[in-house]
């Protein structure tokens, strides 16, 4: 599953630039930044908090229009929101007043994404035996966990198979033990239906576990430091984290990100008043 | 069981225990004060008599008034609520209407709708509406965009996200706005009852306020209070049924 140099583009950084206007004048919080996510390739951007990595994923999703230019998917134009970019949010975004089932088929019951019953009824049961919320079918989600509740967002963007999935620091919210076994049953379902994946993240150790191709952003505004590949194959286990390999990796992407932090502060030090 | 009924009594016992205490210290003249079981004997005597019509023609006035109210205050609720910019203009008007006490609006009402059920009615609708309306898009405005944004990522259109993200999440409010014009219609009952009504709790009240009969003003009062309480004990009822997916019902 891991992308070659001859896969399929699919998601491309065309030289975008992001302006955002604030009281004190324009504030540009992505500058100039080209990279290509090809087909089936799980892609993580990493970089200081606040530099910008969630406008990218915004971009993708078409909540945010470059103000210079271009997000294409497939080659074409990043207009609007829709149901094949499935994005998930640090935030889970469940919806309270639908139970774990009602919630999976929020989408399947939109015009976009319309199934008839008997097949919508199947996908249900799919993803919630798949993200182990078989037996909470019927409960509120206010009676969930937190890793739950993000499985149940998972399980409700895969309902309307998605091409790409976007997850925006989706486990920051989790305690480790549930972030690490999230990141397993990640890699699990990824394992049974392809996607091609942009991952937003701080953490280092979940960049590496995760993905093909890793983005190193800069301090605000953020620009590609560096792109680093991750040479591991797929499926990956547990057991990827001992080896020495991950080790010197880990260390080397954790450095250029050690860097960023620090060019940051000193940013924030030097602030005009 | 037995506990949790005793508990919910206790604060009605100390009540009338006070009462009594009142009534037989001397601290206030004791004609003053009619004891809990004189009011009680005059509830006995009246619910023969034009208690049952009292209530029944007030509960229908709060009744009207509430609902006329809260039908209009839910959609301008929510329209403030859902669009800031429209809320800043008309913020300042709602509460300067809302800081006019119902009756200081008697004169005009009588003025404009005459002294039969509508001038009353229209009372209650008044205050119906300003505190639905205010309750109503404080909630709308706190709703997390969240919502909208992973509706649209799945597919949603707007009419998809109004009737199926939006409504949803306004239903709780909309219960509340509903709760808090009731405590507030039969709060203002006894104003709108000024207006000429021979019949209703407050009219009760004022009539036996003209010959002193304290007993019957007692018995007014608490049944006033006693059919709020009910009313607020069935919606929070129904709301406990309607949304019990909320993290923290009323």
């Amino acid at each position: 599953m891991s992308a070659s140099e001859s896969a399929r583009e699919r998601i491309a950084f065309e030289r975008v630039s992001v302006e955002f206007q604030t009281r004190s004048g324009p504030l540009r919080v992505v500058d100039d930044v080209s990279y290509r996510v090809h087909d089936g390739e799980f892609v993580s951007i990493i970089g200081p908090s606040g530099c910008g990595k969630t406008t990218m994923m915004n971009l993708v999703a078409g909540f945010v229009q470059p103000t210079a230019g271009a997000v294409l998917l497939d080659g074409k134009p990043v207009v609007a929101p829709g149901p094949d970019r499935g994005v998930i949010f640090q935030e889970y975004g469940v919806f309270p007043w639908l139970t774990v089932r009602q919630n999976i088929a929020f989408g399947l019951n939109l015009r976009a994404s319309r199934v008839p019953e008997g097949e919508r009824r199947a996908i249900c049961e799919r993803y919630m035996r798949l993200m182990g919320l078989a037996d909470f079918a019927d409960a509120w989600p206010k009676t969930l966990s937190g890793g739950m509740r993000q499985r149940l967002a998972i399980a409700r963007a895969y309902a309307v198979r998605p091409e790409f999935l976007l997850m925006d620091e989706p486990f920051g919210a989790l305690d480790a033990q549930t972030r690490s076994a999230m990141q397993d049953l990640l890699i699990e379902v990824l394992h049974a239906e392809g996607k091609t994946v942009m991952l937003i993240t701080h953490s280092v150790e979940e960049a590496v576990y995760l993905s093909d191709r890793i983005v190193i952003m800069t301090a605000r505004p953020a620009r590609i430091r560096e792109i680093v590949r991750v040479p591991f194959g797929h499926p990956r286990t547990e057991s990827l984290h001992e080896k020495s390999e991950f080790g010197e990796l880990r260390s080397h992407v954790r450095e250029l990100v050690m860097k960023e932090y620090a060019e940051q502060a000193r940013q924030s030090v030097h602030v005009p008043v | 069981m037995l506990r949790r009924t005793a508990l919910i009594l206790a604060p009605w016992a100390v009540i009338v225990l006070v009462w009594y205490a009142i009534h037989y210290s001397g601290i206030v003249n004791p004609a003053l004060v009619p004891t809990p079981h004189s009011v009680l004997r005059r509830f006995g005597e009246l619910a023969g008599d034009r208690l049952p019509q009292d209530v029944w023609v007030s509960t229908r006035r709060v009744f009207l008034g509430v609902m006329f109210g809260i039908l209009l205050a839910v959609p301008v609720g929510f329209v403030l609520g859902w669009y800031p910019e429209v809320r800043r203009f008309v913020d300042p008007l709602l509460n300067f209407f809302r800081a006019l006490p119902p009756i200081a609006l008697i004169p005009l009402v009588i003025v404009y709708f005459g002294i039969g059920e509508m001038a009353k009615v229209v009372i209650l609708f008044y205050a119906s509406f300003f505190a639905g309306v205010i309750v109503m898009y404080e909630g709308i405005a706190q709703i997390s965009p969240i919502y909208v944004r992973v509706a649209r990522t799945l597919g949603a259109r707007d009419d998809e996200i109004f009737l199926k993200v939006i409504l949803p999440l306004a239903v709780p409010h909309m219960l509340t706005a509903l709760r808090v014009a009731l405590g507030v219609a039969w709060a203002t009952l006894v104003a709108s009852e000024l207006i000429a009504a021979q019949t209703g709790l407050g009219s009760l009240i004022q009539n036996a306020a003209a010959f002193f009969q304290l007993d019957i003003i007692y018995v007014g009062i608490i049944g006033i209070g006693f059919i709020a309480l009910a009313m607020d004990l069935g919606l929070r009822a129904v709301a406990r049924r309607l949304v019990a997916w909320q993290e923290r019902i009323a």
